[in-house]
C-alpha cells in the first residue's frame, strides 16, 4: 500500500471511528448512501449550507415544542437529600426525545432530495416519531417493528398509523428491536437510491452515530444552560438511560469537557445479569457492563453475544432498551473511563416509574424509568430499611453527588399496559393497588 | 501462482478454477442445513454435477445480505448446533475437485479466536483447505486487517460490486480484488428470481474494462438466466437460494441438486457458445 493510501485511512479513520469502536460494516450496495450522507452532513449539519440547521431549530421549536423546560424535582430532591433536576424530553411533541433525530433525518433527507422514508423502531417511540415527522414534511414512511414489540406497545402502532406510516411487523428471532434493524436494512439495500433510512439511535454505520447524536445533543446545551442559570453551577452528575444510547449521548454530549461532571449511563438488567450462554439468550439488555467487542449492524461495538459471535436475544422490560448493541461512541466513553455504565433490573425500573408518577405527577417512559431506578439505588434513604428494600449504596450516593440531572427520556403512556401486568407479577414497594383497575 | 493443462499462470487456485472452466459455475449452501452431515453429502453432489467452485456459508445470526429463503437456511444451521469448528471440521473433511470458499459476516471472523482478531480464522480456514473468504458485509473500506491476513496466507478475499458502485469506488474495489470479482445482479438481498435484472447487464458493461474474473450471483435459479448471463460478458454465474431451495423441499436433495447444478452449468455452456458464434452466421434480430 502506498503512502498516500495509508495518510487516506488515518484520516477516515478519525471521522468514521471513536477509538477502536465504529466503522462501516454494510453490505457494499449501501456504501455509496453512506457516502452520500456523510457529505450531506458534513454539508447542512455542520456548515448549516441552504439555512438547513435554522430551518431544523425553528421545527424543532414551533413543531416540536423545544425547548424543554429543566425541572427541580421537590419531592425527590427531599427525598434524596439532594437537588434532582429533572430534563424533560418527555414533553417533547410525541412524548419522547426520539423527534430531535427523526425530524432532523427526515429534514435531511428532504435536502438530499430522498423520496421515501424507512425506520425501524423498538418501543415504537422512534418509529412515531419518524411518522410524525414524515407527515409533517410530506414524505411516505414504512416502519419496521419486531412482533413482540408491536404487542406490547400497541397505542404506538396506532399512532404511527394515523399518521399515515405504514407498520411492518417483523416476524424473526425474539421479535423486538434487533430483528426490525434487520429488516430496515433489507429493505433499504433494495431501495437505497431514493430511500433514506432514518436509524433510532447512536448505533449503525458511519456517520449515523455522530448524526444522531448532533440532532441529540439539544438536551444536554439545553440543560447545561439551565442548571447553571437555576442552580447556578454544573451538576455533580448527569443520569440518563441506555439502550442503543441516542438519550444518553444526546445528554452527556455537552458535558463530556466538563471532567468534574460525572456521567452515568443506566442498562436495562433485565431479570438478571447472568447470561445463559448455551441457549443463546440473555435475560438483560446490559451491553456496556456485560457485553464483549464485535461487529453488529455495521458498527464495531459493545456486544451481547457468544464466544463464537452469535448474538443474543436480549431482554428488557423496556422495548426501547431491549437491544443487544450499543452506539460505538458510548462503548469508547466507557473504555476511556469518561462514561460509567451502571445497571438496574426490570423491578427496579417499575418501581422507578411508579415513585416518579405517585411523587412528581410525572409517568416516565419504562426506558426512562432505568435512570430513576438508579437514582434510588445510589441515593435512596440508608434508613428505610423496613420495605425491606435494600439500603442505598453509601459509595455510588457519594459519587453521585448534591446536584444531579436525570434526563427523562419519555413519556409512559405507551406502557401503561405492560406496567399494569408487570406490577401485578410482583410485590412492588412503589406501586398503587393494580387490582383496581380491572373493568 | 497455479498453472493450468495450457502452462498459463494464475494468481490463484481460485481464479484458475473460473478462467479454466470458463464460464464458471460457482454454488453455494449453507453450512450445517439441517446438518453438517448432510452438508457433506450435497456438496459432494454439486461437486459431481459440475459446480467449479463452492461458497460454505458459516451462518451468524444477523444475515442482512440474505432474503428471506437463506435466512431460513441459516436459522436451520444455527438450530442444528452448527460452530465455526464443525463448519471448519467439515471442510477438513471434504475431498472436492472445485476449490471451497466460505462466505460468512464478519463479526464470525473477528470472534474466532481469544480476542476479536481475524487472523486466527484465515489461519483455520487456510488449514482447512479453503481457497477464499467472501464478507457480505465488509466493504474495502474495512477490509486492510482481513486482506493482510488472506494475503499471508494465500487465500483470496472476494469483493462484491453492487449496482450502485461506481466510479472512484468501482476502481479501489477493482484494484483490491482477488480471485474474482462478486457481480451483484441487482439491488437488495439473496433470493431466486424469475428473470435476470437489467442492472446485471449495465454492471458488466461497466466492469468490462478490468481484467478481472466477474461472476454474477443475487436471484440466479435457472439454465437460461445463467445462458444469458454468460452471454451478457460474465464468466461465471453463482447460484444460492435455487439450491437452499431444494434442500429445503427435496426428498432427495442430493440427486436434485447434481441434476440443477449440470443444468445450470449447460445453460453457461450455452451462453458461452453463443458468444463464439459467427456473427455472420446469425441472422439479424428482427427489429421492432
Ligand atoms: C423514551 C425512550 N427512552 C429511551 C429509549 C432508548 O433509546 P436510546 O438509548 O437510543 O435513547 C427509547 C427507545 O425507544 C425511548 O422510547
Amino acid at each position: 500500500m502506498s503512502t498516500s493510501d495509508h495518510d487516506h485511512d488515518r484520516e477516515r479513520d478519525s471521522e468514521a471511528t471513536f477509538g477502536d469502536y465504529g466503522g462501516q460494516y454494510v453490505p457494499e450496495a449501501l456504501m455509496p448512501a453512506l457516502q452520500e450522507l456523510e457529505d450531506a452532513y458534513e454539508r447542512y449539519v455542520l456548515n448549516n449550507e441552504d439555512g438547513f440547521m435554522d430551518e431544523f431549530r425553528e421545527r424543532m421549536r414551533d413543531f416540536g415544542g423545544r425547548p424543554t423546560p429543566l425541572q427541580r424535582a421537590d419531592r425527590l430532591s427531599e427525598r434524596y437529600d439532594r437537588d434532582i433536576y429533572l430534563k424533560r424530553e418527555d414533553l417533547v411533541h410525541g412524548g419522547a426525545h426520539k423527534l430531535n433525530n427523526a425530524l432532523g433525518q427526515v429534514l435531511l433527507a428532504k435536502y438530499m432530495g430522498k423520496e421515501r422514508i424507512i425506520a425501524e423502531t423498538g418501543a415504537g417511540q422512534h418509529g412515531t416519531a419518524t411518522a410524525m415527522a414524515a407527515a409533517h414534511l410530506d414524505m411516505p414512511c414504512e416502519i419496521y417493528m419486531g412482533r413482540t414489540d408491536v404487542n406490547r406497545q400497541r397505542p404506538n402502532v396506532y399512532r404511527m398509523r394515523m399518521n399515515g406510516a405504514e407498520v411492518n411487523p417483523v416476524e424473526a428471532g425474539s421479535g423486538t428491536l434487533k430483528e426490525a434493524i434487520n429488516e430496515t436494512l433489507r429493505d433499504w439495500a433494495t431501495t437505497v437510491e431514493n430511500t433514506h433510512y432514518v436509524i433510532g439511535s447512536v448505533v449503525g454505520p458511519h456517520p449515523f452515530p455522530k448524526l444522531v447524536r448532533d440532532f441529540q445533543s439539544v438536551i444536554g446545551r439545553e440543560a447545561r444552560e439551565q442548571v447553571q442559570e437555576k442552580a447556578g453551577r454544573l451538576p455533580d452528575s448527569v443520569v440518563a438511560c441506555a439502550g442503543g444510547g441516542s438519550n444518553t449521548m444526546g445528554t452527556f454530549h455537552e458535558f463530556v469537557p466538563d471532567e468534574d461532571v460525572d456521567l452515568y449511563a443506566v442498562e436495562a438488567g433485565g431479570s438478571s445479569l447472568e447470561i445463559d450462554a448455551e441457549s443463546g439468550v440473555a435475560p438483560n439488555s446490559a451491553t456496556l457492563s456485560t457485553g464483549t467487542d464485535g461487529v453488529l449492524h455495521g458498527a464495531m461495538t459493545r456486544l451481547l453475544q457468544s464466544e463464537e459471535g452469535q448474538i443474543m436475544e436480549s431482554h428488557s422490560v423496556s422495548a426501547g432498551l431491549d437491544y443487544a448493541g450499543v452506539g460505538p461512541e458510548l462503548s469508547h466513553l466507557v473504555d476511556i473511563g469518561r462514561v460509567t455504565p451502571v445497571s438496574v433490573d426490570d423491578e427496579a425500573a417499575l418501581n422507578g416509574f411508579h415513585r416518579l408518577s405517585r411523587l412528581e405527577g410525572i409517568i416516565p417512559a419504562l426506558e426512562s424509568s432505568h435512570a430513576l431506578g438508579y437514582l434510588e439505588r445510589a441515593a435512596g434513604t440508608a434508613a428505610d430499611t423496613s420495605s425491606g428494600r435494600s439500603p442505598r449504596d453509601e459509595e455510588s450516593s457519594e459519587e453521585l453527588g448534591d446536584l444531579v440531572v436525570v434526563n427523562v427520556s419519555g413519556r409512559g403512556d405507551k406502557d401503561l399496559e405492560t406496567v399494569l401486568e408487570e406490577t401485578e407479577k410482583r410485590d412492588l414497594e412503589a406501586a398503587p393497588e393494580v387490582e383496581v383497575f380491572d373493568g | 501462482m497455479t498453472a493450468d493443462s495450457t502452462g498459463t499462470e494464475y494468481d490463484s487456485d481460485v481464479e484458475a478454477a473460473i478462467r479454466e472452466k470458463h464460464p464458471a459455475l460457482i454454488t453455494y449452501l449453507t453450512a450445517g442445513d439441517p446438518s453438517l452431515e448432510d452438508t457433506k453429502a450435497y456438496v459432494e453432489a454439486l461437486d459431481r454435477g459440475g459446480s467449479d467452485l463452492i461458497e460454505l456459508g458459516l451462518p451468524f445470526s444477523e444475515p442482512i445480505a440474505e432474503g428471506p429463503t437463506i435466512q431460513a437456511a441459516i436459522n436451520r444451521a444455527l438450530e442444528a448446533g452448527t460452530t465455526p469448528e464443525g463448519f471448519f471440521e467439515l471442510v477438513d473433511d471434504l475431498e472436492t475437485e472445485a476449490p471451497l470458499l466460505v462466505m460468512t459476516y464478519y463479526n464470525m471472523i473477528l470472534q474466532y479466536g481469544d480476542e476479536p482478531d481475524v487472523r486466527p480464522f484465515v489461519e483455520r480456514a487456510a488449514e482447512a483447505g479453503l481457497a477464499g473468504i467472501i464478507v457480505p458485509d465488509l466493504p474495502a473500506e474495512e477490509a486492510d486487517p482481513l486482506r493482510e491476513a488472506c494475503d499471508d496466507h494465500g487465500l483470496d478475499l472476494v469483493f462484491i460490486v453492487a449496482p450502485t458502485t461506481e466510479g472512484e469506488r468501482l476502481e479501489t474495489i477493482m484494484s483490491q480484488v482477488s480471485g474474482f470479482t462478486y457481480v451483484q445482479a441487482r439491488l437488495g438481498t439473496t433470493g431466486a428470481r424469475a428473470d435476470v435484472s437489467t442492472a446485471t447487464h449495465e454492471s458488466l458493461e461497466r466492469l468490462s474494462a478490468f481484467d478481472v474474473p466477474k461472476a454474477v450471483g443475487f436471484g440466479v435459479s435457472e439454465g437460461d438466466h445463467a445462458a444469458e448471463i454468460v452471454e451478457a460478458g460474465a464468466d461465471g454465474v453463482i447460484v444460492g437460494s435455487a439450491l437452499v431451495d431444494i434442500v429445503a423441499s427435496s426428498d432427495e436433495p442430493a440427486v436434485d441438486l447434481e441434476a440443477k447444478a449440470r443444468e445450470l452449468k449447460r445453460g453457461a455452456r450455452r451462453g458461452a457458445d453463443s458468444i463464439t458464434v459467427d456473427p455472420e452466421d446469425t441472422p439479424e434480430p428482427e427489429q421492432p
